[in-house]
């Protein structure tokens, strides 16, 4: 695969079996030989390693890097406290979603890990926007997650320190694989951990965690499934410029005080649209999909009122097998007086329209330690 | 046993034909997770879209590989889409046709032909 980037990982991916494909402009791991079924359910019942190194980590200092970043961002920065870690979205002028992103305080600086295909974007977004900061782009550290109820189990027997941190806590620790980043978060829904580890020492920590029972390496086909259980966005599916905030039923990132009223209110892009929506709604709404059959209804499968209805009132915009719902799990936009839960609708599936309806997410309770 | 380029093998049984996807497509796809057959007494031209199949990567097509009548299927792979990966070229056949015009059946690869086409 020609011009693709690897990341510190990769050769331990070839090792290890991995099918490897271009994701984001990196050869990945989509799969290992215990296949996507198998990978998703390891890592609900016991640790999934996941190599997410393709991702942008970012450090971000100045003399008020949390203030600064609130001009960028329709999130409370400032009021993060020290040693925690919250997510974020990245609004453009006509309040859509450029992207999303998981902010850390760690004291003197903010820890910020954005989307593969997004970074040089946000790099320069935040290098044009936010002059006055020192933009630092990490990349000699590759970032590992660990995710599943062992997850804890498991990396204590390196940095014994991670069971003492709850959901979003971030903390640095020394250990015999380096200096590791380390946050309780991830994108499963499960408990779990992603650390940031220096590149010399990634494939040796990474052995080390695979070495113990409860670990299996998981690729990102489990990656997607697992994040379409727990309700989770993929950023280019399902946000994007084209959505907002209050469509994509993103509004508990937006805390009250940058909100119509609040002591910070507004002073981000887009903050008229976005406002605007938390007063009077939006037209469309992000909701979860439950088909009534057992097809899958994937990305672009269009959304209907009615089996005869001429018109889409939405789509789907990420859908495939939940292998812990053991049933096809969807999420899309539809039109808002549609998006109340348990509405039925009709999904068009190769020229045939079946039932759909609108569930709550997540599709399975999230595991967080809190 | 005869296999087509769209990894289907062919397996002449009893008077028809009894069609599914090879071990190697069965691989390639991952985990199945469901699959749609067509109804017996369903008349099929070669290379008709007869039969969906969804793995957790994505949705594919079978083609019906020769022209005639669909007169079983192995309502079981619906039932329990996971014994396509199980045992692709044995138990988790897909249909059997009744076939009205063999001719395409000269064009088909044999073992080897199949094992070099895949590689």
């Amino acid at each position: 695969m020609a011009d693709l980037l690897r990341t510190p990982l990769y050769d331990l991916h070839v090792t290890l079996g991995a099918r490897m494909v271009a994701f984001a402009g990196y050869e990945m791991p989509v799969q290992y030989p215990l296949g996507v079924m198998k990978e998703h359910l390891h890592t609900r019942a016991r640790a999934g390693l996941f190599d997410v190194s393709h991702m942008g980590q970012v450090i971000l200092r100045g003399a008020d890097p949390a203030g600064a970043l609130e001009r960028l961002v329709p999130v409370a920065i400032k009021s993060l406290a020290e040693g925690r870690q919250r997510y974020a979205l990245f609004t453009d002028d006509e309040g859509g979603i450029l992207d999303d992103l998981m902010v850390a305080n760690r004291g003197d600086h903010l820890f910020l890990v954005v989307n593969a295909a997004c970074k040089q974007a946000d790099i320069a977004h935040l290098r044009a926007g936010l002059p006055e900061c020192e933009v630092d782009v990490i990349t000699d550290r590759a970032l590992i997650a660990l995710q599943g109820p062992a997850a804890e189990e498991a990396l204590a027997q390196i940095a014994p320190e991670v069971a003492e941190m709850r959901f979003m806590d971030v903390a640095v620790m020394e250990t015999a694989y380096g200096q590791l980043w380390v946050t309780r978060s991830g994108y499963t829904g499960e408990d779990g951990f992603e650390v940031s580890v220096p590149e010399a020492q990634a494939r040796a920590f990474a052995e080390a965690l695979l070495a113990m029972d409860e670990v299996e390496a998981i690729g990102l086909g489990a990656r997607d499934s697992l994040r379409l259980e727990a309700g989770l966005c993929l950023y280019g599916n399902d946000i994007d410029t084209t959505t907002s905030p209050v469509e994509a039923a993103l509004e508990w990132a937006v805390q009250k005080v940058r909100r119509t009223g609040g002591q910070r209110e507004g002073g981000f892009p887009g903050a008229r649209r976005i406002l605007a929506e938390f007063r009077k709604g939006a037209g469309r709404r992000r909701v979860g999909l439950l088909p009534q059959g057992r097809a899958p209804m994937r990305a672009g499968t269009e959304l209907f009122a009615a089996e005869d209805a001429d018109e889409p009132i939405g789509q789907i915009t990420s859908g495939a097998y939940g292998p812990s719902i053991e049933a096809p799990v969807s999420m899309g936009y539809v039109t808002t007086p549609h998006a109340r839960t348990g509405t039925e609708l009709f999904g068009e599936v190769r020229g045939k329209r079946h039932p759909v309806t609108v569930a709550d997410m997540p599709f399975r309770p999230s595991t967080y330690k809190r | 046993m005869k296999y087509t380029e769209e990894h289907e093998w062919l397996r002449e049984e009893d008077g028809v034909m009894v069609v599914g996807i090879t071990a190697h497509a069965a691989e390639q796809l991952g985990d199945v997770v469901f699959v749609e057959l067509p109804e017996v007494g369903d008349t099929v031209s070669k290379d008709d879209e007869i039969v969906v199949i969804e793995s957790v990567k994505a949705a594919s097509d079978i083609l019906a590989p020769l022209d005639g009548e669909v007169v079983e299927v192995n309502e079981a792979i619906v039932d329990e889409p996971s014994k396509v990966n199980d045992d692709p070229e044995g138990e988790a056949w897909f249909f059997k046709l009744k076939v009205s015009d063999a001719s395409p059946m000269d064009d088909y690869m044999d073992e080897a032909g199949y094992k070099a086409f895949i590689g």
